[in-house]
């Protein structure tokens, strides 16, 4: 980073990337985790509240993994893969939790 | 992350991170950690700045205490639903009434708060002020915005500090050896060590601080669990993790199928119409007098709670048929169950106990998340642990300024083969002393205004806090237009003199000074005193460091070292 040289500018934008994918990427990958993670701990047996809570307190966790992940890897596009793709799988998680209770009520 | 894309070791690009995470949130951080490390002592706070409430000592006998305020409360609130009494403690010297007149509003509006003097019972009028409670709300809520706004701010600087002590840890890989590790006067690599030793030092305490931060703002934060699964109710989610029933004004049934039975117990009896309340059995009988009535209670209450003093009383339908009064002890035994603490509840007719509330067993879930929470405001802490928390708090406050101060400390080359200051740089630097010695400063301000303004002042309160902020901006200004080391040490000789001052002005305008509140045991404010002089003897610390590294460098007066020094406090 004391490179006398001035940035180039495909850096700055590298850098403005991932951190959109690691604030905001990394906030809806732990949004969706909580929400899907409330669904399906209630299907172990857990108490709703608790289920909630649980999913919850380590959704944190899962956006602190979130963004070290994407300032860890090399390439950028794995960086939004690495968050894109589980967020997408938990939400799917989530609406089949959902369709499931649906059915049973 | 590296500018020619080649590939790079994590150590590399988690030190990338962490002086990023750091810098872009670290002033706000710092607020945060200053605030809330003297929010430790919120009760004390509130103590010292109500002068007025020093006066009330109350006496050895605790059943004295609760009959004096009983017989006060008769007189001035004769009529209301509840009362409720926290005795006086280490903490504090009066007896703290709330009571809650029939058919008030619900919730905190319908609530009406005294201050009573220990030994007589009377009523206080105490200066108006917003206290510690400033400090404290401030330390999470920010000021002067809305409080949802306020909460995102501090949130999200909460979730930067924890990926910038994650990626601290993993950057430091030898971070047991770092710690032994001081080279002091060395510049640069001295501000490292300071940094790495602070950060690790109370490691686990910034751990825990900052992840259970997050979990008290979850509900503002990450509300998309209780969306999902309450189906957008979250109220009824707040509810249930409280351990109440939602709804549960009206009837006791209610939603009691889900959850089990765990916390389902009311956990704040202050304020709310207890249950004990409805029983008529006493209908007919004339009024019981609480004051003589109370004295085999709390002999009772001794016999079952050895460990414990009882913390709180709380008188359901005084005057009435049927008037029941709990008593609850002082401080719990476990951090699970988020300081939940015995009761026992008697008929105030026969003075016999009517009812054990059993103690509640929190689900795995929210055992742990009850005692990161708890932790993180010390409640029901004792002083041992209080003060230790205190000083975590100061080592993690140190910690953001060091890594502040680190960040300008290591463009100082960068500078010299300039020849110029960058305008980043200089931000930083004048931001970092306007924030680091500036909020000190200007909570010194907050405190020495607290005795100065008069007290039947318009709008008291909101001029400490105006004040608070003016110093704060002072302070600033004071940073910009000053040479960086002249200003350093200016402020940091400024915040010194503030808060070394403090234990002396207090008893000369009207509270009770060491040499009155030690000899009567008013820990709560001794312990005020003595973290000022603590804040103040940190402060004096670095003021006379940075005074001894001048002196040499003057009389040396070497032409290449000044550069450097001027970006070294």
């Amino acid at each position: 980073m004391n490179k006398k040289t001035p940035l180039p500018a495909t850096y700055r934008w590298l850098v403005a990337s991932r951190s959109v994918a690691a604030i905001f990427g990394g906030y809806l990958l732990a949004a969706a985790w909580a929400a899907s993670m409330s669904l399906w701990l209630q299907k172990t047996g857990m108490a709703r509240v608790d289920a909630v809570s649980t999913a919850t307190m380590s959704s944190f966790v899962v956006h602190l993994c979130a963004a070290i992940w994407v300032f860890a890897v090399a390439s950028t596009r794995r960086a939004w893969l690495g968050i894109a793709l589980p967020a997408a799988l938990l939400a799917a998680l989530a609406w089949l939790a959902r369709a499931v209770a649906g059915g049973a009520a | 992350m590296r500018p020619d894309s080649k590939p790079e070791g994590i150590r590399q690009s988690m030190s990338w991170l962490h002086t990023w995470t750091g810098i872009v949130l670290g002033w706000l951080l710092y607020a945060v950690f200053f605030t809330g490390t003297l929010s430790y002592f919120l009760d004390e706070v509130n103590l010292w700045m109500k002068p007025e409430l020093h006066a009330s000592v109350p006496g050895a006998d605790a059943a004295q205490t609760a009959a004096v305020a009983l017989a006060g409360m008769q007189k001035l609130a004769p009529n209301a639903g509840t009362w409720t009494l926290e005795l006086p403690n280490e903490r504090q010297t009066t007896v703290s009434a709330s009571w809650r007149d029939r058919n008030a509003a619900a919730g905190r509006a319908g609530t009406k708060r005294a201050e009573l003097d220990a030994a007589t019972g009377a009523k206080i009028e105490a200066r108006e002020t917003r206290g510690g409670s400033f400090l404290y709300r401030f330390h999470f809520e920010l000021h002067a915005m809305d409080r949802v706004t306020g909460r995102w701010i501090v949130g999200i600087a909460t979730m930067f500090m924890f990926v910038a002590i994650i990626s601290g840890v993993i950057t430091h890989k030898k971070i047991f050896a770092e710690f032994f590790t001081f080279r002091p006067r060395k510049g640069q690599r001295s501000w490292l060590d300071a940094h790495n030793a602070t950060a690790v030092l109370a490691l686990p305490f910034h751990i825990m601080i900052t992840f259970s931060g997050l979990l008290l703002l979850m509900g503002t934060l990450m509300p998309w669990g209780a969306e999902s699964a309450y189906g957008g109710d979250r109220q009824a989610y707040n509810m249930e993790r409280r351990g109440m029933v939602p709804g549960g004004q009206q009837g006791q049934q209610g939603q009691q199928d889900q959850g089990g039975g765990a916390g389902r117990e009311g956990r704040e009896g202050g304020g709310r119409e207890g249950r004990g309340g409805r029983s008529r059995d006493g209908a007919g009988a004339p009024p019981v007098d609480l004051a003589a009535a109370i004295v085999p209670m709390m002999a009772q209450a001794r016999a079952e709670w050895p460990d414990h003093a009882v913390g709180r009383i709380t008188v359901n339908r005084p005057n009435k048929p049927g008037t029941t009064v709990e008593l609850r002890a002082h401080g719990s035994d476990s951090l699970t169950t988020r300081g939940a603490s015995a009761r026992l509840v008697f008929d105030a007719a026969t003075g016999k106990i009517k009812e054990r509330p059993p103690l509640p067993t929190p689900s795995a879930a929210s055992a742990f998340g009850n005692v990161f929470t708890s932790a993180h405001m010390g409640r029901f802490a004792g002083p041992t642990v209080r003060w230790l928390l205190f000083l975590s708090g100061v080592v993690g406050t140190a910690m953001v300024a060091t890594g502040l101060v680190l960040w300008v400390v290591k463009r100082a080359p960068e500078r010299r083969k300039l020849g110029r200051t960058p305008f980043g740089h200089r931000l930083v630097e004048v931001t970092n002393i306007g924030v680091v010695t500036g909020l000190a400063l200007a909570t010194g301000a907050y405190f020495w205004l607290n005795r100065l303004l008069p007290v039947a002042m318009a709008e008291r309160a909101a001029w400490e806090i105006n004040g608070f902020f003016l110093a704060w901006l002072a302070a600033l200004v004071h940073a910009a237009v000053r040479p960086p080391r002249a200003a350093w040490k200016e402020q940091c000789i400024a915040v010194a003199a503030l808060f070394v001052l403090l234990p002396v002005l207090n008893p000369l305008t009207g509270g009770h000074g060491l040499s009155t509140s030690i000899p009567l045991g008013q820990a709560g404010i001794v312990g005020f005193d003595f973290a000022m002089l603590a804040i103040a003897a940190l402060f004096g610390w670095i003021a006379r460091h940075l005074i001894r590294k001048d002196r040499p460098a003057a009389q040396a007066a070497q032409p290449a070292q000044p550069v450097l020094k001027e970006v070294t406090p």
